[in-house]
């Protein structure tokens, strides 16, 4: 076992483990925007106490994202020095940026959101939860650029081995990161719409909350019924453009060996990796051209065509692009069917079908983990696409020294995990309980006059 | 000049201020967590806990802005000093996630409540300590040749960073008393105040030590100091660290409330500039300076832009957080 090889297992894991909280608090961000502002609106308790209850949902699950996201501002430098020196002039920016316009405005704000009710008007909450959101989105526009940019590099040069960047433009907007962008944010929405509804389904199964949980259910069905197709015509996109500049990744992800037209869509497989076939196939005819070509009888290059050292593994892109695909067609089948219910007024009525948004809650990040899986596996053997490989991007390190940090990371993240759930689960079980009022208007100093005038509309 | 030669002066003064605040910032909440055993019961505790729960958050991000600036402006330092500093920064790492989840988890807990409070503490003070370890391992040098490092995974383990560990914990230790004496009153200020003068008597003492050994190090760190005609125009700054080290003792005495605080911060600011004279114009010592380790103009550049438009504004939105959440916090005063 080589330093380098822990390392990426290293990496794997605190990434697995990150990703799932940015990606519940991008979409409960702007879920709490939509719910305060209603409030403004409409002034109705059900709407305030929905807000409360899901913000001690977003508090736990934004510390969590807070503290392992630490961890991963560091790994470059500790795990991956190579990476660092040859790619830092353009990662380092963009990682930067991110924690100027982002990671700032984030974690100052969520201050005033969780702890400001008492201390400035409405608006003012309003605005800091807006903030909030809008950092989300500003941190995840950022990170998706460097992550593209090693994906599809485009606007640099290479002098004596190390990259600079020539073209900030063309780097940031490279070939991949529009799909990917919008593909991703798209996947956090849904992923926590399928929470918020599965929760919403537990309620009313339960028998209680029922108000609350109509409400509810009826958001997340209608943001699935929008996002899950929009969510499958990017991720097209987002295919046409990996058989553009990933081919190696492509033929990984179809397990297609050789370079064919007209090649037919592989449902199934046991791809075989030495012998360079399939076992066990169950192909769809012309599917696979129509879909990644986008015609009758395209044509795919398959893996043979590239040099054995230059190929991604391809057993685990396969199996995580299969399992995320059929995840999405799930949520896109429970869409349907819940806007069917709806219009024939029965949403609340089957029984079945609320347990069927109970087993669709961890859909979203299971989808969501494998679609990285398939991203990050398919395209290696390179860290920069095409520039640089992986094993050279990897620090000077004592083996034992690694097995120590993985070991760390694994049993700390266990502790979180296992904790972490059992408050989630608290907090849901007890359910949106009617928020505590705003307490403590005796004029203080202390005091904004703001909070005075919000007084009298109360 | 070239840009090549001025934009990484710039930036090592930027992430000179970014390191600063994490330290001065994070340095008051992390000695909220050092000093929590103190207080008389559970409740208590929390008081001195929620005083930092509305910030805490923003301050820890410096933290993420001084390692990113370093990625985006010195990538080969950021490269060298977290690679050969793996176990410290690990060590720091896992602290800190305990000390940021207790914040949360502390008070969702009832009969786990007990273990988050540890949590904050320990976390609070390993952190504290591995930050010091780091401090002074890179102070005393970490020779490397080709961007990698030339000693074994516990190099950084030496009777001078173990040193500037404890004056760390010590440190952060009175920034978080004399926050507490501004933002607590009864009896958890009064808890504070009485740890004020012994942390105090410390952090002199260990402030006496290691400029007393600086200069028997290897990596030649003051000889800067020294020399004729330095030594004259840096030497404003140990005269002010003593005026504001005298200062500070007075405003303890005299029981006052915001000056404390204030002091503390500048006794550490000056402190923290003597050492970086020092450093200069190495961003690693003995041997890499800023500019072997700066990345090019097209970077530094692209970030300053960044820099020169965000800082400021994060700066004006931290002043009104603080602003928000400022005067005394009380028992059972806001949680969400």
């Amino acid at each position: 076992m080589t330093a380098e090889f822990l390392s990426r297992i290293q990496f794997g894991f605190v990434m697995s483990f990150h990703i799932l909280f940015p990606a519940f608090t991008i979409g409960l961000a702007s879920w709490l925007v939509f719910l305060e502002a209603l409030w403004l609106r409409r002034r109705s308790e059900m709407l305030r106490d929905l807000y409360f209850f899901w913000l001690k949902v977003f508090a736990g699950s934004f510390g969590l994202g807070v503290v392992s996201g630490i961890v991963m501002s560091f790994q470059f430098g500790t795990n991956w020095a190579g990476l660092s020196t040859v790619a830092g002039n353009v990662l380092g920016p963009l990682l930067n940026y991110e924690v100027m316009t982002a990671f700032f405005l984030e974690a100052t704000f969520l201050g005033v959101m969780l702890f400001g009710w008492n201390r400035v008007g409405h608006r003012t909450h309003f605005f800091a939860t807006c903030m909030v959101a809008l950092g989300t989105l500003i941190s995840s526009f950022w990170i998706l650029a460097a992550n593209s940019w090693m994906q599809t590099p485009q606007g640099y040069a290479v002098v004596d081995g190390v990259i600079h960047a020539t073209d900030w433009w063309a780097a940031i907007f490279n070939p991949s990161f529009p799909t990917r962008l919008v593909h991703m944010v798209l996947a956090c929405f849904l992923s926590t719409a399928l929470v918020i509804g599965g929760v919403a389904a537990w309620y009313l199964l339960r028998g209680i909350w029922q108000d609350k949980a109509r409400l509810m259910l009826r958001c997340a069905l209608g943001l699935v019924a929008v996002a899950a197709p929009l969510q499958i015509v990017v991720g097209d996109l987002s295919g046409l453009v990996v058989r553009a500049y990933q081919p190696a990744k492509l033929a990984a992800i179809e397990a297609r060996w050789t370079t064919a037209s007209s090649v037919p869509l592989t449902l199934f497989a046991w791809p075989d990796e030495q012998a360079e076939r399939n076992d066990y196939a169950l192909d769809v005819p012309h599917l696979g051209s129509l879909i990644l070509t986008h015609s009758w009888d395209g044509e795919v290059q398959g893996l043979k065509d590239f040099p054995v050292a230059d190929r991604p593994p391809v057993a685990a892109p396969f199996f995580s692009f299969r399992i995320m695909v059929g995840l999405g067609v799930l949520m896109l089948v429970l869409a349907l069917a819940g806007v069917l219910l709806w219009w024939r007024r029965r949403l609340f009525e089957h029984r079945w079908y609320l347990r069927c948004w109970i087993a669709m809650m961890p859909a979203g990040f299971i989808a969501l983990l494998t679609g990285w899986y398939t991203a990050e596996i398919g395209r290696q053997p390179w860290v920069v696409y095409g520039v640089m490989r992986t094993a050279d991007a990897a620090s000077t390190l004592a083996v034992s020294s690694v097995m120590t940090s993985l070991i760390v990371y694994f049993v700390t993240y266990m502790i979180l995990f296992g904790f972490g759930s059992w408050y989630l689960f608290k907090v849901l079980r007890s359910g949106p309980e009617a928020a505590p009022p705003r307490f403590g208007f005796e004029a203080t100093a202390a005091r904004p006059l703001a909070v005075a005038d919000d007084r009298r509309e109360e | 000049m070239e840009l090549s030669t001025t934009l990484p002066v710039v930036w090592f003064l930027i992430i000179g201020f970014a390191i600063m605040m994490y330290v001065v910032l994070d340095g008051f909440v992390l000695g909220i967590g050092i000093l929590t055993p103190f207080a008389d019961d559970e409740a208590q505790q929390e008081l001195m806990m929620n005083t930092a729960a509305p910030i805490w958050d923003g301050n820890e991000t410096w933290l993420v802005m001084g390692g990113a600036g370093l990625m985006a402006a010195f990538p080969r330092a950021y490269a060298l000093i977290l690679s050969s500093l793996y176990l410290p920064v690990l060590a720091m790492l896992i602290a800190l996630i305990f000390r940021g989840v207790a914040f949360e988890f502390r008070f969702r807990a009832h009969r786990s409540r007990r273990i988050w409070g540890v949590g904050f503490h320990a976390g609070s003070v390993v952190a504290a300590f591995a930050q010091g370890l780091m401090l002074g391992a890179i102070v005393e040098g970490m020779p490397a040749e080709g961007g990698k490092y030339l000693h074994g995974a516990f190099a950084w383990f030496s009777p001078f960073a173990v040193m500037t560990g404890m004056a760390l914990v010590f440190g952060y230790g009175l920034l978080g008393a004399t926050w507490l004496v501004l933002k607590t009153e009864g009896r958890p200020q009064r808890i504070a105040r009485d740890l004020t003068r012994p942390l105090m008597l410390a952090v002199i003492a260990f402030m006496i030590m290691v400029s007393a050994w600086l200069p028997f190090l290897d990596s030649r760190l003051m000889d800067r100091w020294f020399a004729w005609p330095n030594f004259l125009y840096l030497s404003p700054l140990p005269v002010l660290t003593v005026v504001v080290a005298a200062w500070l003792w007075r405003a303890v005495l005299a029981d006052r409330e915001v000056a404390p605080f204030v002091l503390a911060l500048s006794f550490f600011a000056l402190g923290f500039l003597g050492l970086v004279a020092g450093m200069w114009p190495n961003i690693v010592p003995p041997d890499m300076s800023l500019w072997d380790a700066a990345s090019p103009p097209s970077s530094q550049g692209f970030v300053l832009v960044g820099a020169a438009i965000m800082i400021p504004v994060v700066l004006f939105y931290t002043a009104y957080s603080y602003r928000v959440f400022r005067g005394k916090v009380r028992a059972g005063e806001g949680y969400h």
